[in-house]
């Protein structure tokens, strides 16, 4: 079971959130010239590297807010985590 | 090679069986290969003997980091089947099964394989429209398939829920006859009082042996850590256990893609995810046939041994741990009790995990990259056991030919900038919940 510390409620339950996988993919900007490629990253292609690894959760059954969890995907501890709006420094 | 038979049974019992031969040799590697594959499991042996028997090519080592037979070919449920709806998944599955009739005498290995049929139930009037529509896809490639009412279904699994007040009540089911399951791995023979005989991975020893005998170095304990690429091109590969100079590699490493990937400086349309089986105490035998609960994620066979082998869902974020969360098991198995109330009494043996190559369409890869001389085969979700001959028959082709064979025409890679995707379920790019 993982323990997540949601930056609203505090450590909850693995139970209580979904998840809504990487966190660092951006959506391309709309107003910019815009490659197939560039998509195809954006839709497609993800690194899900082994080790560190940001991604979205959603405390569903709490405060149902988006947030940014910091995980290693090989041990699954837990480092970091932020509210959706927050930057990944 | 020593050829398994019964005379040689026989003549090695007077030596107390002492005396056969090695399935296969611990080889150093060589300085230079004609093909070098990547990844010791089920693909990649079958892709190495393939290499050998059907394009005669000998010269070939596949590394393999830990021991064969020690990832997913050895994690996973067993399940044989081709009950696909589209033409390059129907096709694939079903020379598959050709090759998994013929494999036993092929490999001169009994893998046990046990043609007992797959149930897929359907809980309700639009789940019944949709396997009808399935197996009617499916009868059209030449593939069994048979559409069961309630009545029909109780008639073959007797032992699941067919009351009046369930939440998901049986409509009815759609049958492959054919599918079946194959010995893999014994995932632990502890329990077993024949733990020996039952630890082997017959799929994968099987593959080893034969591959071995004809020439191909099988090399574990040995990790990759780089790749030689110059010009757009493969001119080696750097092990643990030395530099190896090839013009061709074959990546077959499924769970681990996303790392070697990195190496080459790729970014695939993959995930990698855990996926959590396990198995009950063995008890008499009950369930004859492999049956899938449609309202949910859950399935169900019984192994020769008695043990009721069940699976579901992954365990729903990204993941290289070979190890699973209880919330997932308790899920899974919770579906699993509303199908088959009786599962409630038993106790569980053993859970295990295994990671998965989650492609963005839930259909694998086997082709070409933009290196030349770099082949990739991955993105195999939940379907990589049953696809282990086809996909090493269809890897070893476009290998050998450096061309795909239009059995895996399909599985490109370039389907998802091109948008020819093999979405079976039509569920999208969340890896995590398709």
């Amino acid at each position: 079971m993982l323990h997540i510390k949601c930056p609203h409620c505090g450590m909850r339950s693995q139970n209580e959130f979904s998840y809504g996988g990487d966190a660092t993919i951006k959506r391309p900007e709309l107003n910019k010239e815009i490659s197939d490629q560039d998509w195809d990253n954006f839709v497609y292609n993800r690194k899900s590297l082994r080790g560190k690894h940001w991604e979205l959760w959603q405390h569903l059954s709490g405060c149902r807010q988006w947030i940014k969890v910091e995980r290693d995907t090989a041990t699954h501890e837990i480092f970091n985590t932020l509210k959706a709006n927050e930057e990944i420094s | 090679m020593q050829k398994y038979s019964i005379f040689n049974l026989v003549k090695n019992a007077f030596s107390g069986h002492q005396n056969w031969d090695l399935a296969w040799k611990d080889p150093t590697p060589k300085k230079e290969y004609d093909v070098v594959i990547i990844g010791g499991g089920g693909h990649g042996l079958a892709t190495a003997y393939y290499l050998a028997k059907e394009h005669n090519i000998t010269n070939v080592a596949i590394i393999e980091k830990g021991w064969i037979g020690g990832g997913n070919v050895g994690r996973n449920t067993t399940i044989i089947r081709s009950n696909y709806m589209h033409d390059d998944n129907a096709l694939f599955s079903e020379f598959g099964m050709d090759l998994w009739r013929k494999m036993s005498q092929d490999l001169n290995y009994n893998v046990m394989f046990s043609p007992r049929g797959i149930i897929n139930l359907a809980h309700s009037d639009a789940q019944m429209n949709v396997y009808a529509r399935r197996g009617n896809s499916m009868r059209l490639n030449g593939i069994d398939a048979v559409l069961l009412n309630r009545e029909q279904v109780k008639e073959i699994i007797p032992m699941a829920d067919f009351s009046e007040n369930v939440r998901f009540p049986i409509f009815g089911g759609l049958m492959q006859p054919s599918a079946g399951t194959a010995r893999h791995d014994a995932v632990g023979g502890l329990m077993q009082p024949s733990a020996g005989t039952a630890r082997h991975d017959a799929v994968a020893w099987g593959y080893a042996r034969q591959a071995d005998s004809m020439g191909v170095d099988i090399i574990q304990n040995c990790e990759v850590t780089g790749f030689d690429v110059s010009g757009g091109k493969i001119n080696g590969v750097r092990t643990s256990r030395g530099d190896i100079k090839v013009k061709k590699i074959g990546l077959c490493v499924a769970g681990s893609t996303n790392v070697l990937a990195e190496k080459l400086n790729m970014t695939l349309p993959i995930e990698t995810h855990l996926l959590q089986a396990c198995v009950s105490e063995p008890v008499k035998p009950i369930l004859d046939r492999v049956v899938t609960f449609g309202a949910g994620h859950f399935y169900i066979s019984q192994s020769d041994k008695g043990e009721m082998v069940m699976g579901g869902d992954l365990d729903g974020y990204n993941s290289y741990a070979q190890r699973g969360n209880l919330p997932t098991l308790q899920h899974v198995l919770t579906e699993g009790i509303a199908m088959m109330p009786f599962l409630s009494k038993l106790k569980m043996l053993r859970t295990w995990g295994g990671i998965m190559d989650m492609s963005m369409d839930g259909s694998p890869i086997i082709d070409k990259t933009h290196i030349e001389g770099l082949y990739l085969n991955c993105g195999w979700c939940y379907g990589g056991f049953k696809a282990t001959p086809a996909s090493g028959w269809t890897f070893a082709h476009t290998i050998a030919q450096d061309r795909v064979h239009k059995l895996n025409a399909g599985y490109s890679l370039n389907r998802f900038s091109t948008g020819h995707l093999l979405d079976e379920k039509g569920l999208g790019t969340k890896t995590w919940i398709s």
